[in-house]
């Protein structure tokens, strides 16, 4: 490619998040007229790297040049007055105004008077419209458009401001397909007039549609940047996934029983359809998939906290009615959620009152809980679980999140369940405190335990499944077993490319 | 996002956290001891300045003015541990008061049997609230500020502008709050067994644990398969039984019983909790505190009127008291916070 200047260059930026590094001595260009298409696993730091151009988040090292010169974004509005306009995944309107009132949110028009001249609003705001050759009405409300219309009120704010980079955060995740060629319509228009635009998605085929070059992000770490016609969809997922030289955590020896749980033709409308899969006594399935794929509302609808419209759900062979997340700890099915703070945890209570918190009741005598039963319980469990901490009576909220992971879970098993549904067990959790959970769930499957594995950690789904299932937008994409699975067969079925 | 995280916390740094935990325990179980201290300090102040007030017969007055406010901010407490709050509590004492006075009068029941139809009386109206908030889903503040005025309104229609005096009163029942236990007026001991019984059942049963978990988490608590709205139901129920014991003693209390009997009973009562330490957003707190910020809050009514203030400063004084209790515990969890996450904690 000949040397056109970028209209705005990143350079060796690096992010760290507390003992986290997001991103790593990152170089990105992005050029007029160029669709610039970001590809990466979830984790890789597409998403860091979004909101330090959205004036989020701010580097901790490297520089940003526009147009040559070295900017620093103060914040979100500085981003915007600059010209950097980033659609969010998620539009973030006002829901209750009208679309002509959000695009000049904060600089409405004012009259003689200092009242809003309404007249020159909506005609500013139907120009926008016009000018993106779309047919839209400035004077309803934001509230009960499509999220595809809602990402046109964004784009229409974004050029009223004369934005000379358009940055999207996979804005076709919610979208239909009508909707998406409607919006590639739109992004090319805006190529044709010189904007630069980053294209952050991880479905192949959207890229290789729309894209003129491809960077790859893996681990918080630039890849490669190549133009699109010297990369194939085969390639971008090889640099997604790489080769890592990180220890696998393989699931110890267990034998495999009758099946436990069975799902058939499971659906939850508008979120996933037609999801079958079987799970035997000491066996584990890998559920893999990208983020908003469907596995955790499998899931939530597994342990009853969501429902299913259609679909059957067998516990042990026998048809199971899943109500509440009571019915589903009737069945021994438990659930160990996503997000320990918000949904697993009781941070204000101490360790053995968040073990006993399922079954307080059992332990209960006259009502009254005894405690010196539960202390041991708790005291048990942290000792199996190796839980590092002052003693069981210490709160929750002191403990590193590895051993927050480890009462979550210890939590679960004082309820003596069958069938274990572990909802990213290492998230967040610091490598030795990984090895240790790996440990523990491989004991478990070797004691007869029926385990669901939901992880975005490729790695971790290749080296503890036994079978591998990967949805991709809410359908089962392939099934995998252990020796026929690979990182880049799991990625191409999770980005919805058929089997090379 | 998924994130990799690249050392884990050292072993100093742990031993450093496992001290600060033991702190922040100690912290909030000072809660008490602190409101006790601040009591202890208004009493030796307005003791030098009035030592009038030091007398039994004194604290026998402020602890039997605290008694009903006391019983009731028992109810509260079990509410607002669930992110809920009730604010009838006032009209429903009210009404159950008048309810009972005017059973009294006609005295077709007997003594027992109008306390029991008042305790009743309460029980249902609590229920009412309960199945507003946890059935219907109306947000509580919103729920119980509407019946805060059904329930007076209903107060109104049933007095009709008349009232209950003592004379229409049987004279075993006005007995009850003159009559002592072993030395000890029976409306105290009445309002320390509720609050003893309460702060029991809170910390040792099943259901006051899981009551904790709802405030505290309410996600958490869904996914371990607490029933949620059954137990806000039962809280809201053991609230209104609360208000409705309130409401028997009131006419015995205070002699006469009109449609405006406890208006306003409601923000003492909020108050008492809340500068009791009592998380307004639920979660955290105990009964015993929320009977010891009535106590504190009676005592500062109390050592003004001794020290002839005049009823500006009460106001001014309550409302002081209760920005320093709440500021004191935003500053003590953001200091704490504030270490916590320097030690690492994601």
């Amino acid at each position: 490619m000949t040397e056109i200047s970028p209209v705005l260059q990143l350079t060796g930026i690096s992010k760290r998040f507390g003992a986290v590094q997001a991103l790593i001595d990152v170089d990105l260009d992005l050029i007029a007229n160029e669709v610039h298409a970001l590809v990466g696993e979830n984790g890789a730091g597409k998403s860091t790297l979004v909101k330090i151009l959205a004036g989020i988040h701010r580097p901790d090292a490297g520089h940003l040049e526009l147009d040559g010169h070295e900017l620093v974004l103060s914040g979100p509005a500085a981003a915007r007055h600059l010209g950097i306009a980033v659609i969010h995944q998620h539009p973030n309107l006002f829901p209750d105004l009208t679309v002509a009132e959000n695009v000049f949110a904060g600089r409405l028009p004012r009259n003689r008077v200092r009242g809003v001249d309404w007249g020159r609003l909506n005609r500013a705001a139907e120009k926008l419209f016009a000018n993106l050759g779309v047919k839209q009405r400035v004077s309803v409300p934001v509230r009960g458009l499509s999220v595809a219309d809602q990402q046109l009120v964004e784009i229409a704010k974004a050029f009223s401001l004369d934005a000379r980079v358009l940055v999207m955060d996979e804005p076709t995740a919610a979208l239909s397909g009508r909707e998406v060629q409607r919006l590639f319509t739109i992004i090319r228009q805006l190529r044709g007039r010189g904007v630069a635009i980053l294209f952050v998605d991880h479905r192949m085929e959207e890229v290789f549609e729309i894209a003129d070059r491809v960077s790859v992000l893996r681990d918080g770490r630039h890849v490669i940047t190549a133009p699109i016609s010297e990369l194939t969809p085969a390639d971008a997922i090889r640099h997604m996934v790489g080769r890592r030289l990180e220890t696998l955590f393989p699931k110890g020896q267990a034998p495999i029983g009758e099946v436990a749980l069975e799902v058939r033709g499971l659906s939850r409308s508008g979120v996933f359809a037609d999801v079958s899969f079987q799970v035997r006594r000491g066996e584990i399935v890998g559920l893999a998939g990208l983020v908003g794929a469907g596995r955790t509302e499998v899931a939530r609808v597994l342990f009853g906290i969501d429902h299913a419209d259609a679909g059957e759900i067998l516990v042990t062979g026998k048809h199971a009615d899943i109500k509440s997340p009571t019915d589903a700890m009737r069945l021994g099915i438990v659930y160990v959620p996503e997000d320990r703070h918000e949904q697993g945890l009781v941070l204000d209570f101490s360790i053995s009152a968040n073990v006993s918190l399922p079954i307080v009741h059992r332990l209960s005598r006259l009502l009254m809980i005894d405690r010196a039963q539960e202390g041991r319980l708790a005291a048990d469990y942290s000792k199996q679980l190796q839980v590092r901490s002052t003693g069981v009576n210490q709160a929750a909220s002191g403990l590193s999140g590895g051993n927050q992971q480890k009462v979550v879970i210890a939590k679960w098993l004082a309820t003596k369940p069958t069938i274990l549904l572990l909802d990213e067990p290492t998230q967040g959790v610091d490598i030795g405190a990984k090895a240790e959970v790996h440990r523990i769930i491989s004991q478990l499957a070797a004691q007869g335990m029926a385990i669901v594995l939901i992880s975005s950690e490729l790695l971790e789904v290749l080296g503890m499944a036994d079978r591998i299932v990967v949805l991709h937008e809410g359908r089962v994409a392939a099934e995998f077993d252990r020796d026929e699975a690979s990182q880049e067969r799991i990625m191409a079925a999770a980005t919805g490319q058929a089997e090379a | 996002m998924s994130v990799r995280v690249i050392d884990a916390p050292t072993d100093s740094a742990l031993a450093r956290r496992f001290g600060l935990e033991r702190t922040l325990t100690l912290v909030a179980r000072l809660r008490e001891v602190g409101i006790l201290l601040v009591l202890l300090a208004v009493v030796a102040i307005v003791t030098i300045q009035a030592p009038l007030f030091f007398s039994v017969s004194n604290f026998e007055q402020i602890l039997l003015n605290v008694s009903l406010i006391a019983i009731v901010a028992v109810g509260q407490t079990t509410v607002v541990l669930t992110r809920n709050v009730d604010l009838s509590v006032g009209s429903m004492v009210g009404l159950v008061a008048f309810a009972t006075g005017d059973l009294l009068k006609e005295n077709t029941l007997g003594v027992p049997g109008a306390i029991a139809v008042g305790c009743l009386l309460g029980l249902g109206l609590g229920a009412f609230n309960g199945l507003l908030v946890a059935v219907a889903k109306v947000p509580a503040i919103v729920a119980t500020l509407g019946t805060l005025y059904v329930y007076r309104g209903l107060d109104f229609l049933v007095a009709g502008g008349k009232q209950v005096s003592a004379i229409d009163l049987p004279r075993d029942y006005l007995g009850i709050a003159t009559s002592s236990v072993l030395g000890i007026p029976t409306l105290i001991v009445a309002a320390a067994l509720i609050a003893l019984v309460a702060a029991y059942l809170l910390r040792n049963s099943g259901a006051g644990r899981e009551l904790y978990a709802i405030g505290s988490n309410p996600a958490a608590a869904e996914v371990v398969g607490i029933p949620t709205h059954r137990l806000i139901f039962g809280a809201f129920v053991v609230c209104g039984l609360c208000a409705g014991i309130a409401g028997v003693l009131w006419g015995s209390r205070f002699g006469s019983v009109n449609a405006l009997a406890a208006s306003g009973l409601e923000l003492q009562v909020i108050a008492a909790v809340v500068v009791g330490g009592v998380n307004i957003f639920g979660g955290s707190g105990t009964v015993i505190g929320a009977v010891l910020g009535a106590i504190l809050l009676a005592t500062i009514e109390n050592a003004l009127r001794i020290l002839h203030l005049s009823e500006f400063w009460l106001l001014a004084i309550d409302g002081a008291i209760i920005l320093l209790a709440v500021g004191t515990d935003a500053a003590i969890r953001g200091y704490f916070q504030r270490i916590l996450t320097r030690t690492g904690r994601r």
